[in-house]
């Protein structure tokens, strides 16, 4: 646990909060050393574990699947091909049937999506005090107070990270939408819809009702893709944490906990990858 | 749960890595898979293939050795008929044979005969001479009354 005996409250806030680095408008570009000076960083800080664990396994994911890539033989696969191969398969199957457009991007896109987010909410089955402690330890070798160094281990319980792969998706939702039914349709999508009437005085009426709901309609798209996974692992996390502190009783709890988790890990990364291939798709198709 | 600039660097580290997956990652596996399916379609093919081939040389080998059947019975039947036909020649030739040995020790005994009976004429008229010379006492002359005996033993 962190510091001398901390009470509830603080182990919590502390397992809940970001390793950050940002500029300081008192200490300039440092290290955050609490919760309060991090938000005091404003929009100009970087969450340095979430952004390391996510590139970390990302690269991770990719080397492994290159490498298979690169050795896959058309004869007998082996054990990790075969394991990539499903992966592939099953991503692509899964396109398939709902993305009826062409496009080179959707399926490599989805395969990055399920299984980096997979591999991002696997972290979240490490014990929850493991890493951390090993980051305090390394920040008291270099001259930090254990208390004061934070390390969150499991990126999708960042809201940072989810909103920028939805909103990444959100992009990709519009591009899609233009490249499909050009501009013009873009806009009509967004006033010609739900109502529309064939008298143009009552259509005129109809277009800035149709333009605030479907205007919703979209934004609610990546907010809610990100919302649901943050949510999701944030409460699982949480969860997690309040175990760790009942004492010798967390072990079985502990289990059964994670073992639940892991439906709901790869639960959520296959709903994120889902909707987002929905989302393309209906960006792509006419109605 | 501040927004900040990570917000930006997954973006940025999510697109990156989507490009990596659609240019390093997802061809070589995709194609490895779509050789394989190849290679199993060509696989069944061959295989469904070859027992069609089968079947038509299992029909063939049939069909030949029907014939093969047919034509060793028909040589045998040839080979009846001719070692029948054989026979009959070989008795017939055998008869006509013997026909003629009979016929030519018939005409020989025949001749034979004829010998016997010229010679025993001869003998006769000279016998028929001699007792006629007996009888005359050389008043015959051989030469003279050559031709008169001839005449006679002729006539015998």
């Amino acid at each position: 646990m962190a510091g001398n005996n901390p009470t509830p409250t603080e182990y919590i806030q502390h397992h809940l909060q970001n390793m950050t680095f940002g500029y300081h408008p008192e200490h300039g570009w440092s290290m955050a050393h609490s919760a309060q000076e991090a938000s005091e960083m404003g929009f100009w800080a970087i969450h340095v574990d979430t952004l390391g664990w996510s590139i970390g396994l990302g690269i991770l994911f990719l080397w492994l699947f290159r490498k298979v890539g690169k050795a896959a033989t058309t004869g007998i696969p082996g054990g990790l091909q075969n394991f990539v191969e499903l992966m592939v398969e099953f991503v692509d199957n899964s396109v398939k049937e709902t993305f009826h457009g062409k496009s080179k991007l959707i399926a490599p896109l989805s395969l990055t999506i399920f299984c980096w987010v997979f591999l991002l909410n696997l972290m979240d089955l490490v014990p929850v005090d493991f890493l951390p402690m090993l980051a305090q330890k390394i920040g008291a070798m270099f001259g930090a107070d254990p208390a004061h160094v934070y390390f969150k281990v499991v990126p999708t319980t960042d809201v940072n990270a989810t909103l920028g792969m939805s909103l990444s998706v959100f992009a990709l939702i519009i591009f899609y939408t233009i490249r499909a039914k050009g501009f013009s349709g873009f806009i009509g999508e967004l006033t010609l819809h739900p109502f529309n009437s064939p008298n143009k005085l009552v259509q005129a009426l109809f277009v800035p009702i149709n333009f605030v709901l479907e205007t919703v309609t979209l934004l609610a798209k990546p907010i809610s893709l990100a919302l649901r996974l943050f949510g999701n692992l944030y409460a699982g996390e949480l969860i997690f944490i309040l175990i760790a502190m009942i004492g010798l009783l967390q072990l079985p709890l502990h289990f059964a906990w994670a073992t639940f988790h892991l439906l709901v890990i790869t639960l959520q990364a296959f709903i994120f990858m889902m909707l987002t291939i929905v989302y393309l798709a209906m960006a792509v198709e006419k109605h | 749960m501040n927004l900040n600039l990570t917000l930006i660097g997954q973006a940025i580290a999510f697109a990156f890595f989507v490009w990596f997956c659609m240019r390093f990652v997802w061809p070589p596996v995709m194609q490895a898979l779509q050789e394989r399916q190849k290679k199993i379609a060509d696989g069944l093919d061959t295989a469904s293939r070859a027992a069609r081939d089968l079947e038509l040389a299992e029909e063939q080998a049939n069909e030949m050795l029907r014939e093969s059947k047919e034509q060793s019975a028909e040589i045998l039947e040839q080979a009846h008929k001719r070692s029948n036909q054989m026979i009959d020649e070989a008795r017939e030739q055998a008869r006509q044979e013997g026909e003629r040995m009979i016929t030519q020790a018939k005409s020989e005994i025949e001749q034979e005969v004829n010998r016997a009976k010229e010679e025993l004429r001869a003998q006769v008229s000279r016998l028929a001479i001699v007792g006629a010379e007996r009888i005359l006492e050389a008043s015959i002359d051989e030469k003279r009354h050559g031709k008169l005996v001839d005449k006679l033993a002729k006539e015998l």
